[in-house]
């Protein structure tokens, strides 16, 4: 699978109608993302990055063009398969970390395995493993209010692996982060690409940290793709300012 | 999603916002209990009322006489056969056969006769009933003093109370006395007949009756030899019980019997006396006749198919059947009446019911966002709703039947105290049969996901990319 196309799209298009005026919140996007590969979203505020990463997560539907993820059009799916691409192919994790705040930290993380109908003798060390990898193994009982930010999306990305998805989906993880606990996500990101050999896509509007991390840079503004750059590939220095001054065009 | 997980979170749910859930719930609970209550009032006021009917012995008895004269169709009648009186005798073997007909208790004959009873030398002319074994359930033998006949066959009475004070001051003492019944018998005369009666008393007038009596039996043609004479006989009655009410031997009991034997013994001293006019002209005196019987079923409900039976033996019958029948069309109505009342404040329970959800929707509309985006489909949101507006159905359902239970018994009680203050007997007037018990909770449970049917389609509905970018 490492050598496959994990999403393509094919002059993919999300138009709303906001009062009179037609949005063309993604206008004809084609990209391919292929397997094990880290490749960031960026764009400024609006320029439909979020939409089109909604689109792959098969949370949102196209209105034109095609969106492939492993060869299965989420065009022609219905929201039956729709659930159950969300559920088994990919994992996904939001700036405002969404744990549900009635739940225990385990609980959180057990969810997906819930909508999934996992053996229940298999949830908790599925539960356990996840944890681990992401290095909160102590915290199983806290509630989410009872974590750091950090420690919070951590648990977010405990959640979005457990099921063993194939491509990771992050909506601005680093935003609601200081830049110390933004940089230690965006190494446990890189981790869990190079150990497990997850694809991921990233949106996000800081384009140093996607230089310093992501293996490809996608730039987009006002719907449509606007431009690709090569990132560093979290070869570069931690902060990666570096990398990306050298980079930039 | 399994449904042991989608209860699990739906508990959860539930209990996260546990005071408005437990009102949502309590507004079921009340509205089960208002239907519970009414129906429990309805149902019990319908038993009690079916078994006074029932042990009133009206509505489970059938009345058959003899054939009336119908003419017979597809059989030429030959001018030389008149209608054939006795072609269908109320006789013994009759009685038999309709005893074994399918759901009949009990068959017997009417018998009424007027004897002379004597206590501590007075004598008193009074009316005297037979009655059935039968008549052993019915409520007027509810407040008896004593006890009823031992056996069907057997030198006891019960007497009627005003019947009682008329022998003694004290009534009650009369229970295990002796007293002393007077009555003619007919016995056969020897060819040479003479003074027979002098022997036991009889005084002659009697004795001319009997003469008279001869004459017209053997106007009949029977056979007989000789005539017969009138015999006076006494018997020895222990008195068992005393009763207050005039307990009914079926349609004809409305007279004013005052002493009451065990039917057979009734019977027997009824064959002995000579007031069956109809007994002296017919033929055959060895024979058994009867004018009327009375046939007890074991429910109302059984009376149409026995009286059917009996009218194809080529009977006449007659039963309350109709009246019953109206009765339960009554009953039904009213059930549905108090169904309609009962059910109002279950509607507006759900009301109650759909404004939580929708509640409950607007305050975790990004919790199903998140549901959704961790692969919940549609189906499985509509569903945790849906099991969470169950779970309070059901809470309430269960709640409503014990509250509805304990109002009616507040109902009964409230009643009973009225009653007792008018010296009536308490009765049961409400009653929670477990059919009713089952509907309570089955409602509860069925109003609410009808009302969870639009909340839940609504969350089930619901834009996560939307939902998510709530804040």
């Amino acid at each position: 699978m490492r050598d496959g196309v994990a999403i393509r799209t094919d002059g993919v298009m999300r138009h709303y109608a906001m009062g009179q005026a037609m949005v063309r919140a993604v206008d004809g996007v084609s990209i391919e993302v292929k397997n094990g590969e880290f490749v960031a979203l960026l764009g400024s505020s609006g320029s439909g990055k979020s939409t089109l990463l909604n689109l792959m997560a098969g949370l949102d539907r196209p209105t034109g063009g095609a969106i492939f993820a492993h060869d299965r059009n989420l065009a022609e799916m219905n929201s039956e398969e729709l659930a159950r691409h969300r559920s088994h192919t990919i994992g996904i994790v939001f700036q405002a970390f969404n744990l549900l705040p009635r739940m225990t930290l385990e609980e959180n993380v057990e969810l997906p395995l819930r909508l999934a109908e996992v053996d229940r003798g298999e949830r908790a060390s599925r539960v356990h493993e996840a944890l681990e990898r992401v290095r909160l193994g102590g915290r199983l009982a806290h509630r989410p209010t009872e974590l750091s930010g950090g420690e919070q999306q951590r648990g977010a990305l405990a959640r979005a692996l457990v099921n063993r998805p194939t491509i990771l989906l992050a909506d601005e993880p680093t935003g609601n982060l200081d830049s110390a606990t933004g940089d230690e996500i965006m190494k446990l990101l890189r981790e869990i690409n190079e150990s497990l050999g997850m694809t991921i896509v990233m949106v996000t509007h800081e384009r140093p940290r996607a230089e310093a991390f992501a293996d490809r840079l996608l730039m987009m503004k006002d719907g449509k793709l606007d431009g690709v750059a090569a990132g560093n590939g979290g070869r570069g220095g931690a902060g990666g300012n570096d990398g990306a001054a050298a980079l930039r065009p | 999603m399994k449904m042991r997980d989608m209860t699990e979170l739906a508990v959860r749910n539930l209990r996260e916002s546990l005071l408005r859930n437990s009102l949502t719930t309590l507004g079921i609970g009340v509205g089960v209990a208002s239907l519970v209550a009414m129906l429990s009032i309805g149902v019990g006021l319908q038993t009690l009322a079916s078994r006074q009917l029932a042990r009133s012995g009206l509505f489970n008895a059938i009345f058959v006489t003899p054939t009336a004269r119908e003419p017979r169709f597809g059989r030429p009648r030959t001018g030389l056969q008149p209608v054939d009186e006795s072609a269908h005798p109320l006789n013994a073997d009759v009685k038999a056969q309709i005893a074994k007909l399918p759901n009949v208790t009990d068959v017997y004959s009417d018998v009424r006769l007027t004897l002379e009873v004597r206590y501590e030398g007075t004598s008193h002319m009074t009316s005297v009933a037979g009655l059935p074994e039968s008549a052993r359930g019915d409520g007027a033998f509810d407040g008896m003093k004593g006890s009823f006949f031992s056996s069907a066959k057997t030198d006891e009475a019960i007497l009627q109370m005003e019947f009682a004070k008329q022998l003694s001051p004290q009534p009650e003492s009369l229970i295990g006395k002796d007293v002393t019944i007077r009555f003619m018998s007919r016995e056969p005369l020897p060819a040479t007949s003479g003074g027979a009666g002098g022997a036991a008393g009889a005084p002659a007038r009697k004795s001319a009756a009997g003469d008279a009596a001869t004459g017209a039996g053997s106007g009949s043609g029977s056979g007989d030899e000789g005539g017969f004479s009138v015999v006076p006989h006494e018997k020895q009655i222990k008195v068992v019980g005393i009763v207050d009410a005039d307990p009914s031997a079926g349609f004809g009991a409305f007279g004013r019997e005052r002493v009451f034997l065990p039917l057979e013994t009734a019977e027997e001293v009824q064959a002995a006396q000579v007031n069956d006019i109809q007994a002296l002209l017919r033929g055959n005196p060895g024979e058994r006749r009867y004018g009327s019987l009375t046939v007890r079923v074991k429910s109302p409900e059984d009376v149409a198919a026995v009286e059917a039976s009996i009218k194809t033996m080529g009977f006449g019958t007659f039963s309350l059947l109709d009246a019953s029948q109206n009765l339960q069309q009554v009953f039904r109505v009213f059930d549905s009446l108090m169904g309609i009342f009962g059910s109002l404040a279950l509607v507006v329970a759900s009301l109650g019911v759909i404004n939580t959800l929708v509640m409950a929707i607007l305050e975790r509309r990004r919790e199903i966002g998140v549901l959704k985006a961790l692969g919940a489909s549609d189906r499985d949101v509509r569903r945790l709703f849906f099991v969470e507006a169950g779970a309070m159905g059901l809470l309430g359902g269960v709640l409503g039947l014990a509250m509805g239970w304990a109002i009616g018994q507040a109902i009964t009680f409230a009643t009973n105290v009225y009653l007792r203050s008018h010296q009536i007997p308490p009765a049961k007037v409400t009653a929670v049969p477990l059919w009713l018990a089952a509907i309570a909770i089955l409602f509860g449970v069925l109003v609410s996901l009808a009302a969870g049917i639009y909340p839940a389609s609504r969350a089930a509905r619901l834009n996560p990319v939307e939902a998510l970018r709530y804040e």
